[in-house]
């Protein structure tokens, strides 16, 4: 019981210092980087559902925070639509579209899964960037309207678009949890650890592959979505390939397929993005071997090696000590 | 008839693996195939649970026709199987390793998860006391919360059927249960194999070993290259010059231990 009250005063310290980062922060830099870090991480936690949890590789998912980001722009800027009905839209469609592009590359299985999806992604890129009578190619889409306020609640300063983002953020981590914690997350983990031996308990793998996807699609849409009205700018590069990669490291260092990893992936390498940027292009000859270390020694992260220890000195204690018998079902984390 | 193969076949490029199997399984029996390596016995098995479609022939189980179902669709009728290499997953414990199984019984989708709806928290329930009940069975409720790594191969073997139970099936496949596990353990599997059938389930498996075969199987079929060569009560196979031929034709380790039947 103390264990989970810790845990529990863990949790809500780190959501204390959330809510109260506007007002310690020393300037409104960085708290633009920590909005930029929550909807980072609201992508990072979609590709976590899919590559973490259940177990294939997309690198489509940073076309579909394109698509979010486009379908926003273009539905306010160009057909003045409100902006929270643009909002919805664009996870509707991403809905859509990742049903569809679900639908036909899960035929393929492995590496070739990850090629296809990689190609998909490419052509969303190339849509964008080639179609410049609708989505204004090389030269972006700008004036793009910050949310709207809701009621009595305005976005239009900086912290109010960080709570905003934030909620969202808290959202994404919450359905995450609920969906990880419940059968449906469970068969998730049962096909990631073998897809043959699900299917012989009865599990249609493509079935809840598909719809890990979609899952995935739709925050990396809702992600994109905000991305474009917090920059107000948008332009071919954020479908681009290289950004794809640099949200799948920020899982991979943060742990894939465990719940915090992704926050913490992201929060790290973004800071430390930042602090790196006098090295400019040549900060990636520290990030490539770091990458290479974690993937090497630590395969689930940093999440993934801290849960290794803990669970090692559990056992240690365990054995040495009285047989507490801790019954119930082990959190899959 | 709980099992019924009817003129199966399989052919794997220029490679007959399965050639014209006729096989009938009587409803809590145990029915052994058995045969020398590469005689088709894991692709019986493959077909049977729909892992590969047959080139010809017809599978039908309590009536129905699965010959062209999915895997996932074979399990929710009650066939069950377990693999010659566990499969399992070794960073979560023995329970939540075996909880899934029952997932084929229940509905709860991402709607139920997200909102934890009753139905979600009553399929929990169930799907908990299911996989509590299955390692009753196989005699491993001590060690629900241990990490499957920290298991030993037998326990393994214990799991994956404990997992395979869950299912709640009506016939069970067994791929080699007694692969890799002491003479000592094999009494214990061989137990576990006869207590499964006592409880009504019907039991196919593939095994090796000889002495287990030949005390706990109700019927054996042998197949050789693809080919059955002979079905029949233990003591008729054990006596038949067929079979013997087959033995002693390929392999020299177990045609010794046919030989010291």
């Amino acid at each position: 019981m103390a264990k989970l009250l810790s845990k529990r005063n863990g949790l809500i310290f780190v959501l204390v210092v959330a809510l109260i980062m506007p007002f310690i922060v020393p300037n409104d830099y960085i708290l633009h980087v920590l909005a930029l870090v929550c909807i980072w991480s609201i992508s990072v936690y979609g590709i976590n559902i899919f590559t973490g949890y259940t177990g294939n590789l997309s690198l489509a998912h940073i076309g579909f925070f394109a698509i979010g980001a486009y379908t926003l722009g273009l539905l306010t800027v160009k057909a003045g639509w409100n902006f929270w009905l643009a909002f919805l839209a664009a996870g509707v469609l991403s809905i859509i579209l990742g049903f569809l592009v679900g639908l036909i590359s899960l035929r393929t299985n492995g590496h070739f899964f990850a090629i296809y999806t990689m190609c998909v992604g490419y052509i969303i890129y190339l849509i964008i960037d080639k179609w410049d009578s609708l989505t204004g190619g090389v030269r972006g889409l700008i004036g793009i309207p910050g949310p709207a306020s809701i009621g009595p609640i305005t976005f239009e300063s900086l912290t109010s678009q960080y709570y905003l983002l934030l909620f969202f953020l808290i959202l994404t981590i919450f359905i995450t949890k609920r969906i990880v914690h419940s059968l449906l997350g469970r068969t998730f983990i049962a096909i990631r650890n073998s897809e043959e031996l699900a299917q012989t308990i009865g599990i249609s793998t493509k079935k809840n592959q598909l719809l890990a996807f979609v899952i995935s699609c739709f925050f990396a849409a809702i992600a994109g979505a905000l991305y474009a009205s917090f920059v107000r700018f948008i332009g071919p590069e954020i479908g681009g390939i290289f950004l794809g990669f640099e949200m799948l490291i920020y899982l991979v260092i943060g742990g894939l397929g465990t719940l915090s990893g992704p926050i913490i992936g992201t929060l790290l390498i973004v800071f430390l993005t930042q602090s790196l940027q006098f090295m400019q292009e040549y900060k990636m000859l520290l990030f490539g071997p770091i990458l290479l270390i974690i993937v090497i020694f630590y395969p689930n992260g940093i999440v993934g090696a801290i849960e290794g220890i803990k669970r090692k000195t559990r056992q240690k204690r365990k054995k040495s000590g009285p047989n507490k018998g801790y019954s119930g079902i082990e959190e899959v984390s | 008839m709980a099992l019924k193969v009817e003129n199966l076949s399989k052919t794997f490029g220029g490679l007959q693996a399965v050639n014209q199997v006729d096989l009938e399984v009587k409803k809590g029996d145990i029915h052994a195939v058995i045969g020398p390596n590469g005689a088709g016995k894991s692709t019986f098995f493959n077909l049977i649970s729909g892992f590969h479609p047959p080139t010809s022939g017809k599978i039908t189980f309590n009536d129905h026709d699965i010959t062209k179902m999915p895997p996932n669709k074979i399990a929710k009728l009650g066939i069950a199987r377990t693999f010659q290499t566990t499969n399992l997953f070794e960073d979560a414990t023995v329970l939540d390793n075996v909880i899934i199984g029952n997932r084929l019984r229940t509905k709860s989708g991402l709607w139920d998860a997200i909102f934890r709806t009753k139905r979600e928290k009553r399929e929990e329930k169930e799907s908990l006391e299911k996989a509590y009940e299955a390692l009753d069975f196989v005699e491993l409720t001590e060690l629900a919360n241990e990490p499957i790594a920290n298991i030993s191969q037998e326990q393994k073997k214990r799991v994956a059927f404990a997992l395979a139970l869950a299912t709640d099936p009506e016939l069970v496949l067994l791929d080699e249960p007694a692969a890799g596990v002491n003479p000592d353990e094999t009494e214990g599997i061989s137990a576990l194999i006869q207590k499964m059938a006592d409880s009504g389930l019907t039991v196919c498996l593939i095994e090796h070993k000889m002495s287990m075969i030949m005390s706990l199987a109700d019927r054996i079929m042998v197949l050789n290259q693809g080919k059955r060569i002979a079905e029949g009560t233990p003591d008729e196979i054990k006596n038949n010059p067929v079979v013997i031929e087959a033995y002693l034709g390929s392999d020299e380790d177990e045609s010794a231990e046919v030989t010291n039947l």
